[in-house]
Order: C-alpha cells, then sequence, then structure tokens
C-alpha cells in the first residue's frame, strides 16, 4: 500500500516521518479537491435561499451526510448531527440530555482509560448536579476492568461514558459487551467516544447498539473542524436543544419558540456544509481502500515497530497486546524523558506526540507522567518505523546510555 | 530548514553541561523551614517543580528543588539554584529578565556575561516548544519572591 502520493503534504516533504494520526491525520488531495470544489461551484449558504445555488448547497451538505452515516453504520441520517468534532459532540450529551436528566444522588460511570473529553463533561455534569462520579478502573496491561465495570453500573446509574478505542494506548474496548451489560443493568445511556475508532475500524453505529456515539473528522482524512453525534432518534427528539440561533427553530414567538426537526434542531447557526463535503470524500476514499485493509496496514507496522521496540533495553510499552489494539504504540525508555525524545526525534524529521495525551487519569495509573506516543496510519510504511528506531537509537546516544 | 541543520540544532540542545545537570542535579531536595515556596506545572508535558527558598536579609540564603520532568526543565532548575544563591533579590530579577530574553531569541543576551553559564541552555530559544520548560523554575522562583514581598 503505497498512498503517500495522495497526500500532498506528505509528498511534497519525502523526509518527513509523521506517526502521530492519532491527534491529526493528513488529508489527501480528493479532500482538499472536494472542499476547494464546494466554494467553486457551490457556495452559498444552505436551507436559506429560495435561488438555485442554495439549493446546490443545500443539497451538498444533505448529501455528505447520508455518506458519512452510511460510512459508520448509521441507517438513520438524520440522527446524524455534525458538530465541531467528538469534543464538541460529547458535550452536547452532557450539557443537553445530562442537564435534563441527571440529579441528585444519580451516577455517572466513566473509565480511567478515557480522554479527558470524555472524562471532564461528565465530572463536570456531576459537580454541577449533585450526582456522584464513578470511575472504572483498568487490568495491568491496559484494558477496562469488565468485572469493576459490572460492579459500578446500578439502577442509579444514569450515563456510562467510554471510549470505543483509547487515543493513549490504541486499546480496542468491547463496546458491544458493555451496552449488553449497561443494558441488563439499568437504564442508563450509553454514549461512546468514537474519535480513535471511526479512522481506523469498520465501525457500524446500528450493531454496536451504543446510544450515542461522537467522532471526528480530522482525525479520519477530513478536514480540521467538522466531526459529529449519532444518537437514538427517541432521545435526541427528546432533548432539549445545546445552542440557539437560526436553522434549528421552527417558529419564533416573542415569548417562545418551537424546534425544527432533527439534524437542525442541534445545529444552529451556519452550518459547516464545505468540511462536511470534505469529510464525504474522505470516507470515500477510505471505502476505496477497505477499513479492513486500513486496520490490517496498521497492525502489520506495529507490529513490526513493537517488537523492534521491545528488544530495546530499557524501552517499556504500554497496553495490551498488538492484536488488541489500533495503530497506537505507547512507550517510554528509561533516562530518557518522552519530551526529550520527541525534540530528538523532531531532528530526524519524525513526529511522535509525547505528553499525557489528555488523559492524566490513566496516566496517574500507570505512575508515568508522561509517555511517547507513535501511531500509524494509511499513508505509513516500513521507512516510518526504520526512523523511529534509528531516532530512538540516537536519543540513547545524546543521553550517554553505555550498554552494558 | 535542511535535516542536517535541524541536527545540528538538536546538537546545540543538549551540551555536555546540560546533561550533565540533568543526570546530577544541584540543590536537589528540601528544606527544613523555607522562608518561601513555589510550585509550578506545566500541563502540557506534565513537568513539575517544587522550590524552596531561605533569604539572608535581602538576598536569597539557601534554596532547594524538587520535581521531575525533561532534561530542559529540571537542568534548567539546577543550574538556576547555582546562580541565585548569593545573590540579592534585585540580582535575581536582573538574571531572571535577561534569562527570559535569552529564551526568546535575543541575540544579546547569549552573549551577557550576567548569565554566566546559564548561556548553555541558549539553544532552547530555537525550539519554541520547550522554552516553557527552560522557563519552569524561573517562574517558580518568581512566585517564591514575590510571596515574599507579599
Amino acid at each position: 500500500m503505497n498512498l503517500r502520493p495522495d497526500f500532498p503534504l506528505l509528498a511534497n516533504n519525502p523526509e518527513l516521518h509523521y506517526l502521530d494520526s492519532a491527534a491529526t491525520s493528513h488529508k489527501p488531495s480528493v479532500v482538499l479537491d472536494a472542499i476547494r470544489d464546494f466554494y467553486e461551484t457551490s457556495n452559498a449558504n444552505p436551507h436559506r435561499g429560495a435561488y438555485a445555488l442554495s439549493v446546490r448547497a443545500t443539497e451538498c451538505y444533505h448529501q455528505a451526510r447520508i455518506d458519512i452515516a452510511r460510512f459508520l453504520g448509521a441507517g438513520d441520517s438524520d440522527a446524524l448531527i455534525f458538530t465541531r468534532g467528538t469534543t464538541e459532540g460529547l458535550n452536547l450529551v452532557a450539557g443537553s440530555w445530562g442537564r435534563a436528566n441527571v440529579g441528585r444522588g444519580d451516577e455517572i460511570v466513566v473509565t480511567a482509560l478515557d480522554h479527558h473529553a470524555n472524562f471532564v463533561p461528565w465530572q463536570q455534569l456531576a459537580l454541577e448536579k449533585g450526582a456522584t462520579l464513578r470511575i472504572c478502573e483498568l487490568t495491568a496491561d491496559g484494558e477496562l476492568d469488565l468485572d469493576c465495570l459490572r460492579g459500578l453500573v446500578t439502577a442509579r446509574t444514569k450515563i456510562v461514558a467510554f471510549n470505543h478505542v483509547s487515543n493513549a494506548l490504541g486499546t480496542i474496548n468491547p463496546v458491544k459487551d458493555i451496552v449488553r451489560m449497561v443494558r441488563e443493568q439499568s437504564s442508563a445511556i450509553t454514549v461512546c467516544d468514537g474519535a480513535q475508532s471511526a479512522p481506523h475500524l469498520q465501525v457500524s453505529y446500528d450493531d454496536l447498539g451504543v446510544d450515542f456515539y461522537a467522532f471526528s473528522g480530522h482525525k479520519m482524512l477530513g478536514p480540521m473542524g467538522l466531526g459529529g453525534l449519532i444518537g437514538r432518534r427517541e432521545l435526541l427528539e427528546g432533548m432539549p436543544p445545546y445552542q440557539s440561533g437560526g436553522d434549528m427553530i421552527e417558529f419564533v414567538y416573542d415569548d417562545r419558540s418551537t424546534w425544527n426537526e432533527l439534524p437542525h434542531k442541534f445545529e444552529a447557526g451556519t452550518p459547516n456544509a464545505a468540511d462536511a463535503v470534505g469529510l464525504a470524500a474522505a470516507v470515500k476514499y477510505l471505502t476505496g481502500i477497505g477499513m479492513d485493509r486500513v486496520l490490517t496496514h496498521e497492525r502489520t507496522l506495529m507490529a513490526a515497530a513493537q517488537s523492534r521496540l521491545e528488544a530495546i533495553d530499557g524501552l517499556r510499552i504500554y497496553g495490551p497486546p498488538v492484536g488488541m489494539r489500533s495503530g497506537v504504540v505507547s512507550f517510554t525508555l528509561e533516562d530518557v524523558h518522552p519530551h526529550d525524545l520527541a525534540t530528538i526525534l523532531d531532528g530526524e524529521g519524525v513526529c511522535i506526540r509525547a505528553g499525557h495525551h489528555c488523559a492524566q487519569p490513566l496516566m496517574r495509573r500507570l505512575n508515568v507522567v508522561a509517555t511517547a506516543r507513535a501511531s500509524f496510519y494509511v499513508y505509513n510504511d516500513e521507512s516510518d518505523v526504520e526512523a523511529l528506531l534509528l531516532g530512538i537509537m540516537k536519543a540513547r546516544d545524546i543521553f550517554g546510555y553505555v550498554t552494558a | 530548514m535542511s535535516q542536517p541543520e535541524r541536527s545540528a540544532e538538536i546538537a546545540a540542545l543538549y551540551q555536555e553541561m546540560i546533561l550533565d545537570h540533568y543526570r546530577r542535579p544541584r540543590n536537589k531536595g528540601t528544606l527544613e523551614s523555607p522562608d518561601a515556596e513555589a510550585q509550578m506545572r506545566n500541563p502540557l508535558c506534565g513537568d513539575e517543580i517544587d522550590l524552596q527558598v531561605n533569604f539572608a536579609g535581602d538576598t536569597v540564603g539557601d534554596l532547594r528543588f524538587s520535581g521531575r520532568g525533561c532534561s530542559i526543565s529540571q537542568a534548567s532548575a539546577s543550574m538556576m539554584t547555582q546562580i541565585v544563591k548569593g545573590k540579592s533579590t534585585a540580582e535575581v530579577d536582573a538574571i531572571r529578565n535577561r534569562f527570559r530574553d535569552l529564551m526568546l531569541g535575543d541575540q544579546s543576551a547569549a552573549t551577557d556575561s550576567v548569565l554566566g553559564s546559564l548561556r548553555a541552555l541558549s539553544g532552547v530559544s530555537r525550539f519554541p516548544a520547550r522554552v516553557k520548560c527552560a522557563l519552569l523554575a524561573w517562574n517558580a522562583l518568581e512566585s517564591a519572591l514575590q510571596g515574599r514581598r507579599g
């Protein structure tokens, strides 16, 4: 699989080894062209004008929603709300469903594996409402402790929030099993952070069975600033609006308003139609590759990296075995802080992430301040693994590691 | 920037003196009864510096730091404790301001003798993502001195 020529930034920088796709992905020409094409041929405010150009903009935006919902296995495309990204999608659920349904004495369950975006909104909701936040702990190798989770979900639980794939470790969670267990033990809603699964796995919202699934376009070859929230229609219809303004109303009286139907009720203001068109082009591109091949490709590179990393003295890898992860390797190197490692790798043209990965509760449990993280995607190849390994060896040289 | 240029900058960043302070930090630990203390955190990368200071009149009598983090944050803290010990608070302020100039890429600071061995950190200015690491201890010191001035 040699897709690098499809990505202008990578094609223009042949010496660059980009291993930070879990933070954001690069964009293929087809995505950039689709956005430009929208502005050159179809730009007008959707849902507003009676003129043909506005109708065309509306159709582009509408079709993008259908294409993206189909890619994510959501049969009801009007239950896909466009947001700025995963963070906004999760905040939408917390601010709308959460504020309306959570009260004193209720409980919200989150996990120690979650990104701050799927942790802090629930923590703050609990504080605001006098509810209790319960945290599902992890097994020794960084998987959710499902026995712990089973013990936390009770009749008092209103919300269970978890990620599909961990951004920090790459752990793939058994979402369907979790949903089944939650349904058996409570009437809680399930909220899934899909930021790291939509880009890498074949996702079917309808099959997963979660009530809400949030994702980000920019991590799946799409533009920054557009993502989505897929929800169950009956829940979305019962929820108060998240923001108010143009497009989301049905009728505005002097003293009250009524709300537009889904999805518009949750999309106040001029929609980000151009980026929706861009993301639709991205999912078409991913479909052309095949999501099974995407994961296989990432795992092949990750496995190659892992076996060579494991051979390095003093290097420790976090998380479950390769076969249970998406394309993420999180590690620390004895005597070299991850931040120093990232700077030295940068000197070799290798981009990795160093830090807490917006997962401080997880870092505390791993008993580290930070880790280095290399993440793989469709445009990476063996040369990126090679460069990563060479850079790590250089870091050890600089920090004066002496082999025994 | 070409790859060799970048590699040269990396070499300039990780000078032997910095690595030496990272491996063998000076004045690391705690004081029995500090006159002032301050904690600083870099939320981006998790660097931590806890600083304790004792004064002798208007001068910094003794100081200790503890914490964990990258080589730049820890070496900068260690080097800072060496240079400010025995200096008046006015002198400390002057050095701190000049060090900040150095981090912001002021070429004249790189040859300013008032900074002494701190000039070994001049390479940090080429790495904007790391400037905060080098300034963390100095921000802690500023906070500790302000706390004393009340």
